[in-house]
């Protein structure tokens, strides 16, 4: 045959989506998108009243309406659901979907509706009158610690949901908690820095709100459960659990996700109600969320104090770190609630050789909206309040922050490098991403140029952050859903490749990333393959897409699953070629013998060969489909260097963010272009964060910011344009060397702003400010020349 | 109920509708219109924005009733022939999506955008599509995006 044309290889190159046709041309189906004949419109009335009891609920008049077709209150959703489960294995409260007596926060479900459509359905449930008996609500954490004025549930005295958690050195061996080694740390400090830090809440605010279609088939006995969810599997498992269901008889869809940034890894009470009511009325039913309900219903996160002291020398050399964490996580304990701040003291080692830590962490119930997963989830708390300590630590030893973090990087030669909190970092160059960082930026002119504003009279800072994370999570010991991923290859018989994948996407392009994976190794164009998601029905097994795990788990198993069908492939083409196997190469859709191109079969004759094996070669069954499930030893551990400069306006307090240089290490990259696009999204979630964005509630317990006119959500005015460069460093995890991306945007990014404001209020004596950083709180520390 | 007219995507369509229903919703319930997407209740996302009569309009903060009358162009109406809208490249060629659910009205904000001023600077991007929010670009391949259109557009002139 004459001589194919060459394809290119795609892996490490910037190739378009696959998914964008549909999405640029407003063909994609999302949740809400979804209609089925005869479905009907579920409406949820909310609590008003941050805690109480319920005294009644009057459901006659929004039941009476025309079209509405049920009406439940919490005691009848009690009868359709057992409580709902979490996914940790700390104790929890009982947690109802609706509640039965008592609500806990503003925003909790007190009765639901299903009616003819969405109108009607919100009309019905503003109809119903629900008379709540008030009781003083806790807003503040460290006021809840001390259980006044209120004890939120009942066997969780002093409202602690996780008491005590210590971790740092000894610990992580399994010994019991001894302050020894932390204690002659600090003994032998020449310098301490100690500072109260707050991360604070923050509504993750994907710009499609969540939804349900639910459709239980009577006569099947079956249930279909369309989700905007981040893990469909996951969602199958519980909603099957919890309809008494077996997960053969549930199939849960992920249709397109419009972003989910941690809050739809949750399984919430909307989609158990909605499950519950299907099965119950045997119609199919939707419900989808307000903005202004989101606020209020989907998880937040966050909400972390920190109290942080650093012992160092006077040169610089860090000697001991003491965390004391309290989490704010809420009213309830949802699906990870209380694993979150646990990362957070996973990675209080940050990039750092520091001889001792101690860590401990208390999880509180407060009368707000429960906290789960948001983007970093644990890690940005954790970057921020080591890199604040460390700016600290340099502005008061008066050493270059850069030279300060060098001085106490974990060596290249120290990998892998088990820390202080007992992980095991896998690879790592942190000296080479600073270098890159302060090289990309121009730090020595920066300082200049700042310098030179300064001499003007402008308030003009710099900022620095490192940061480490961990990603690819993880082996399944780290994850109680389990932690492998799962991928089906096939060469279909017309040589084409269907791929299905666990790792259910939500704008992070798996379609394409691994689409040029298996392009690559079967030596296709990759407009032959097909990457299949998000449908339990189709995708056999999974995990689902959080953690950064999508390439470093979920692409990984897709290799090794088109390894199992290549080597098969191999076998058929070898009988037909009467060669052998291992002399086969896969290029520009043909199968060759090595060196001889004449020798070149099409691929699609290969594979048609396979489906009609005359002569069925011996010790081969016909077709060409396989399965592979794989976890890896360790989680991954990217790193990297987010600089800032930042101007404040000395009249009006307003911080302006002039420079964002990121360089980023996640390993290898299989499309760079992708990879851009998910630094630059965790860069605005982490900037949003310090600059703009805070969830606040008044003292007692109404959320002051429940919607985007109160929530400022950055808008693209916000943002300079992001300087991105990257530092490669493998991570000898998985075969492709790739660790995750996903998150990295929001760990430097938060400290280094942070860190630029209060390098730009120097002037007036100030060591730390409290984010977010809201032009008032600028203008009073400069008002007051920085006594606050 | 009210009876309306409006000719969308350039076909007559007539109704039957309640007074206090939103165009959003007349488009995506009523006509299955689904690319306008809902992503707020307050008129600050910018997802439901389509053109009527021309000029982007956020069909959420619009009665249908008061778009009897109009033309109007969701973002399913935007490629011509199969040809995409030089946006809709511009958003493919510069990966200005992820998720992909702030990509229509983003772009039927742009459309009028460039409309007014088909060679922006980079600040005016910015301000022009401050109705419309992101969560997943931080806006950079966005910008890059309407930028390619604009140049696209200007060598097709």
């Amino acid at each position: 045959m004459a001589a194919p044309p060459v394809l290119p290889k795609l892996v490490g190159q910037r190739v378009k989506r696959r998914e964008d046709p549909r999405l640029i041309q407003g063909r994609g189906t999302y949740v809400d998108d979804v209609a089925l004949v005869g479905m009907q419109h579920v409406a949820f009335k909310r609590s008003d009243v941050p805690h109480g009891k319920i005294r009644s609920i009057d459901t006659k008049a929004a039941a009476a309406m025309d079209g509405v077709e049920a009406v439940y209150t919490g005691a009848d959703i009690a009868k359709l659901l057992p409580p709902m489960p979490i996914g940790t294995p700390f104790p929890s409260p009982e947690h109802r979907a609706v509640a039965v007596d008592t609500v806990r926060f503003v925003g909790e479900a007190v009765a639901v509706v299903v009616a003819r459509d969405r109108y009607l359905a919100r009309d019905a449930a503003n109809a119903i009158v629900v008379d709540i008996d008030p009781l003083p609500a806790v807003v503040d954490v460290e006021q809840a610690m001390t259980g006044k004025p209120v004890v939120i549930h009942p066997n969780f005295a002093n409202n602690l949901a996780v008491p005590l958690v210590p971790s740092g050195t000894g610990v992580a061996e399994g010994k019991p908690a001894d302050d020894s080694a932390i204690d002659a740390a600090f003994k032998k400090a020449e310098v301490v820095i100690s500072q109260r830090m707050v991360n604070h809440r923050l509504a993750p605010s994907a710009i499609e709100p969540r939804g349900v279609v639910a459709h239980f088939e009577p006569g099947k006995g079956t249930m279909t459960i369309w989700s905007s969810t981040q893990n469909p599997h996951i969602l199958r498992t519980f909603i099957a659990a919890l309809n008494g269901l077996g997960q053969d008889q549930v199939r849960a869809i992920a249709p397109e996700v419009g972003g989910g940034f941690g809050a739809k890894i949750n399984i919430y009470a909307e989609e158990y109600v909605c499950s519950a009511i299907s099965k119950a009325l045997g119609i199919p039913v939707k419900w989808n969320e307000d903005r202004t309900e989101a606020f209020v219903a989907t998880t937040h996160g966050r909400d972390i104090i920190a109290y942080v002291d650093l012992a160092a020398k006077r040169d610089g050399t860090v000697l001991g770190l003491k965390m004391r964490l309290i989490a704010d996580i809420g009213a309830y304990n949802m699906l990870l609630t209380a694993a979150i701040p646990t990362l957070t003291q996973m990675m209080a080692n940050a990039n750092y050789d520091i001889p001792a830590i101690r860590t401990t962490l208390t999880e509180v119930f407060t009368n707000k909206t429960p906290t789960d997963a948001y983007r970093g989830a644990g890690r940005p708390e954790a970057t921020y309040f080591v890199e604040r300590a460390m700016d600290m630590l340099a502005r008061e030893l008066k050493i270059d922050p850069a030279d300060l973090r060098r001085k106490n990087f974990i060596q290249p030669n120290q990998f892998p490098f088990t820390t202080q909190v007992g992980a095991v970092y896998d690879s790592g160059d942190y000296g080479k991403a600073l270098d890159r960082a302060l090289k990309v930026a121009n730090w020595e002119q920066l300082k200049k140029d700042r310098d030179a504003a300064r001499a003007k009279g402008r308030l003009v800072g710099l900022g620095l952050s490192m940061y480490v994370e961990v990603c690819g999570l993880g082996p399944s010991a780290a994850l109680p859903t389990g932690g492998w991923e799962h991928a089906q290859v096939t060469i279909e018989r017309d040589g084409r490749i269907s791929a299905t994948t666990g790792a259910s996407p939500h704008g992070q392009g798996n379609e394409t990333t691994f689409a040029q994976m298996l392009a690559d190794q079967f030596g296709v164009p990759i407009e032959h393959v097909t990457i299949l998601h998000g449908d339990t029905a189709v995708v056999k097994q999974g995990i689902g897409t959080f953690g950064s795990r999508s390439q470093a788990v979920g692409g990984t198993v897709i290799h090794l699953a088109g390894s199992k069908v290549k080597s098969k492939m191999a076998k058929f083409a070898a009988a037909m070629m009467e060669a052998s196997e291992e002399d086969l190469v896969f290029e520009n859709g043909t199968i060759a013998v090595k060196g001889a191109p004449a020798s070149a079969k099409k691929f699609a004759d290969i594979a048609a060969y396979a489906y009609v094996p005359v002569p069925l070669p011996a010790g081969l069954e016909p077709g060409l489909s396989d399965e592979a499930f794989w976890e890896p030893a360790n989680n991954t551990y990217p790193f990297g260097c987010h600089l800032s400069m930042i101007e404040i306006d000395r009249e009006t307090g307003e911080p302006t963010l002039l420079k964002l240089v990121a360089v980023d290490d996640a390993g290898t990259l299989i499309n760079p272009l992708i990879v851009e696009g998910q630094i630059h999204g965790g860069l605005a979630q982490g900037i949003g964060q310090a600059m703009i964005e805070e969830v606040v509630y008044s003292e007692d317990g109404q959320l002051l910011t429940g919607s985007f006119l109160d929530y400022a959500l950055p808008r693209a005015i916000d943002f300079p344009r992001f300087e991105l460069d990257a530092t490669v460093t493998p991570t000898p995890v998985n075969p492709f060397g790739a660790k995750g991306v996903g998150e990295a945007g929001t760990l430097g990014s938060t400290p280094c702003i942070v860190s630029a404001v209060v390098d730009a209020l120097s002037e007036f004596g100030v060591k730390h400010v409290d984010m977010m950083l809201r032009p008032e709180k600028l203008w009073r520390i400069i008002q007051q020349g920085g006594r606050s | 109920m009210a009876k309306i007219t409006v000719t969308v995507n350039g076909k007559r369509r007539q109704a039957d509708v309640e007074p206090r229903l939103l165009l959003a919703h007349f488009l995506r319930e009523h006509l299955r219109l689904t690319g306008t997407h809902i992503g707020c209740d307050t008129t600050q996302c910018g997802a439901c924005t389509v053109l009527v009569d021309g000029r982007s309009a956020k069909s959420c903060t619009i009665f249908a009733v008061q778009a009897d009358g109009s033309d109007v162009m969701t973002i399913e109406g935007l490629a011509t022939n199969g040809e995409l809208h030089p946006l809709q490249k511009g958003f493919w060629e510069e990966h200005g999506l992820q998720c992909g659910f702030c990509t229509p009205g983003m772009i039927m904000t742009a459309v009028t955008l460039l409309a007014d001023n088909p060679k922006p600077s980079e600040r005016e991007i910015r301000e022009g599509i401050a109705g419309n929010f992101c969560r997943c670009t931080g806006y950079q391949h966005i910008v890059n995006a309407i930028q390619h259109a604009s140049k696209q557009s200007a060598r097709g002139r």
